[in-house]
């Protein structure tokens, strides 16, 4: 595991922002909403709590993070997220070791969506444990504004109309061949503002 | 496995509660015993509910056996459970258990030890006579002796020292990095020797003791000798994320047992001793020795021995020594297993019942041919 | 997993020293920290960086003490961490579950971190802390090696020395 930047973090940490007020029930709150969005792909769960997240995370991906990652889950970031306040916020509250190499990742947390690397470089699963894939959360500008897909799959009653805006223009022929590694595959977490949108692996998109 | 939803059981289930509570309690004219008490006067067996229910709190283990009126492996159970309401929040540093700050240290190899033999607190040299002096309370104060130096800070580990011409196993670390947890992974086989010595760390201590028992009578060929077992505590480190460097958090009390055991040698190898090895958490000799023994015999196929033996045989034992998981297992008997045994009741009967027309129609034969005679 | 080439003769002492002190206030016992550090901790300002809260640390082992690495088994910990009104933070982490004392070793912490504070806290709360650490090691040590034995084999073929 080689560790995105070896030089530990500054004792002034004098920009560091506090994590959630109540560990346990914020988290308890937040992991139910990724729950529901997991279950229920395609509709925009709102969080019960906003805080003040480290630059570029919006609130959701903060609180998505603190809820989901710890020290036993190697994450990696995209350059952006990488670049702010965010990293050193993401290792201090989470213990988050961050890695550079996206197929041994179990989260990447992309806020420059247009700039993602390919599906196919993160980590696909284990045909055994297909759970061990690497969950993707990525930040967007809108769950309305983009180009109009359509959903269908486990969770949605019939199909869905999603229109996230701020994806680069490959993401859902990626989509397509992620589903025919099928069972092993990643899955996807969209976060906008304070809302979580899942789109787990076995969702079919029609763009 | 059928299991019914039984009705009707709920104010017994609660009256029984109240029922284990009192008599956990005992005679409420005798004084309550105090956790601190229990860590005090009952510390053994506070150590082996922190081994075996694999959490280092003495506290906790004491409240554990408090609450199990002294049941062993009840207390791991209740240890191991509230266990899962914690965070993990680091992994140390591999302890340097050769910077122990020694209380007890012997090897039955070696008499010229550097640093020398201390016998420590140990029931070794007692008698094994109940004393009934301490059945008497108010008892005069006892009074450890004090030397007029204390040991030197750090005492090397006996086999490190004395192992210049190589005629026992060096312990290398060939790890890649990456060590088996099996509180995260389940377990696989072939095991390797980190996921052994995790599961026999955590195993139960009179499981591992008989097959360690078994080894050193003709099921396993075990030839085994103390080099060293050591008793005291030792710094944890870990490196925080926010802090980039290692730091202590604690001293924490370990038993260490470094066991030599049958040399062997082949054609490009000369002969040489091999080795097993012991560690727990607290004062645990028994248990460090036992599982010194079954580490050893476990280690059969890597060394090229034939694996005969119930000790040897890695996926036998690794199954079985958990005694949270065996307790479930073997005690969920009890629990309603009304529909299941009603299926197979109905198909004794069925089978019962053929049996009989079957019985019937040969005697009849008997019977006619008996007639024809 | 350390690799701070940059790191300087100075930031290297540093870093020592402050992790001397890390271990002396997760050693203490919770009463003699809140003894020595409760007047200097009072009324200082500071946000929580994060609340108290108790978690497992696992803890690893050595085959033969040299060798494979395992897990033994996990232990608890109280952590805390704090940032003073100047920016300085500091943290703490004290072995068992007392978040008071985890508290009150973060604020130590940051407190040592500060220049000007830093010498009357080593005075004050540091070293007496090790001062009695120390105490109770020789005394464990002492009483140890009052059971220090010399053993002599009798005949077969060797001779005592």
């Amino acid at each position: 595991m080689t560790l995105q930047s070896p030089t530990p973090m500054s004792s002034d940490g004098a920009a560091l922002k506090p994590g959630f007020a109540d560990p346990v029930f914020d988290a308890q709150a937040v992991f139910r909403a990724a729950l529901v969005a997991i279950a229920y792909p395609g509709r925009a769960i709102p969080l019960d709590r906003t805080f003040a997240a480290p630059r570029p995370l919006s609130s959701a991906t903060a609180a998505l993070c603190l809820t989901l990652m710890d020290f036993e889950t190697p994450a990696w970031l995209d350059r952006q997220t990488a670049s702010g306040e965010a990293s050193a916020w993401l290792r201090f509250h989470c213990g988050l070791p961050l890695i550079d190499d996206t197929s041994t990742a179990r989260f990447a947390v992309g806020t420059d969506a247009l700039n993602l690397p390919h599906l196919l470089e993160f980590h696909p699963g284990e045909i055994e444990y297909p759970d061990r894939s690497t969950t993707l959360v990525i930040q967007v500008k809108s769950f309305t504004d983009g180009p109009v897909t359509t959903w269908t799959g486990p969770g949605i009653k019939g199909s869905a109309t999603i229109a996230i805006d701020g994806l680069p223009f490959w993401f859902w022929s990626d989509w397509d061949l992620n589903s025919e590694l099928y069972p092993r595959g990643v899955d996807v977490i969209f976060t906008c503002g304070n809302a979580l949108m899942g789109l787990p692996r076995t969702i079919k998109v029609e763009a | 496995m059928a299991y019914v939803a039984v009705k009707g059981g709920e104010q017994a289930i609660l009256n029984t509660h109240k029922l284990i509570s009192e008599t956990r309690r005992g005679n409420p004219d005798l004084a309550e015993l105090s956790l601190a008490q229990i860590s005090e006067q009952f510390g053994l067996a506070v150590d082996r509910v922190m081994t075996e229910g694999s959490v280092y709190d003495r506290e906790l283990a004491a409240l554990a056996l408090k609450q199990a009126q002294g049941d062993a492996i009840e207390a791991i159970f209740l240890l191991r459970a509230y266990r899962t309401t914690l965070p993990r929040v680091a992994v140390s540093e591999p302890i340097d258990t050769s910077k122990m700050a020694i209380r007890r240290r012997i090897s039955a190899t070696f008499k010229d030890i550097p640093g020398g033999q201390v016998l420590g607190p140990t029931y070794d040299y007692t008698h094994r006579l109940l004393d009934f002096a301490l059945a008497a309370e108010g008892l005069e104060r006892p009074q450890a002796e004090l030397a007029a130096e204390p040991l030197d800070e750090t005492v090397p580990r006996v086999i490190d020292l004395l192992n210049s011409e190589g005629l026992i196993e060096e312990e290398i670390d060939e790890n890649d990095g990456e060590v088996f947890d099996l509180t995260r992974e389940p377990t696989t086989f072939p095991a390797r020797r980190d996921q052994r010595l995790q599961n026999l760390a955590r195993g139960d201590e009179g499981f591992v003791l008989g097959l360690a028992y078994s080894t050193t009578r003709g099921y396993g060929g075990a030839h085994p000798f103390v080099g060293e077992l050591r008793l005291g505590e030792v710094a944890v480190e870990i490196v925080p994320e926010e802090l980039g460097f290692p730091i202590t958090i604690a001293d924490v009390t370990v038993t260490e047992c470094q066991m030599i055991n049958q040399f062997r040698g082949s054609a490009d190898k000369p002969p040489q001793f091999t080795r097993g090895y012991g560690l727990t958490f607290g004062h645990n000799e028994r248990k460090a020795m036992a599982m010194s023994l079954v580490d050893r015999a476990m280690r059969a196929r890597e060394l090229g021995e034939d694996v005969r033996y119930p000790a040897q045989d890695a996926e036998f034992v690794l199954s079985h020594t958990d005694n949270v998981e065996g307790n479930g297992f073997v005690t969920h008997f009890k629990l309603p297993h009304y529909v299941d045994f009603q299926a197979e009741l109905q198909l004794v009967r069925q089978l019962r019942a053929e049996h009989e027309e079957r019985r019937r129609k040969a005697t009849g034969s008997e019977q006619a041919k008996e007639a024809a005679e | 997993m350390m690799a701070f080439k940059t790191e300087t003769d100075a930031e290297q002492r540093a870093t020592s020293r402050r992790a001397d002190w890390f271990g002396i206030l997760s050693r203490s016992h919770a009463g003699e920290l809140d003894a020595l550090a409760a007047d200097a901790a009072d009324g200082v300002a500071f946000e929580w960086l994060r609340r108290p809260h108790v978690g497992l640390v696992m803890v690893r082992g050595r085959a033969g003490g040299t060798g494979q690495v395992f897990n033994l088994g996990e232990m608890t910990v109280a952590r805390a961490s704090v940032r003073l009104a100047d920016g300085t933070v500091g943290h703490g982490y004290v072995q068992s579950r007392d978040k008071r004392q985890a508290e009150l070793a973060a604020i130590v912490d940051a407190l040592l971190l500060q220049e000007h504070r830093h010498d009357e806290i080593m005075a004050k709360v540091i070293e007496p802390l090790r001062q009695k650490e120390q105490t109770r090691r020789i005394e464990k040590s002492r009483k140890a090696a009052s059971t220090k034995v010399e053993f002599f084999t009798m005949v077969r073929g060797e001779n005592p020395a």
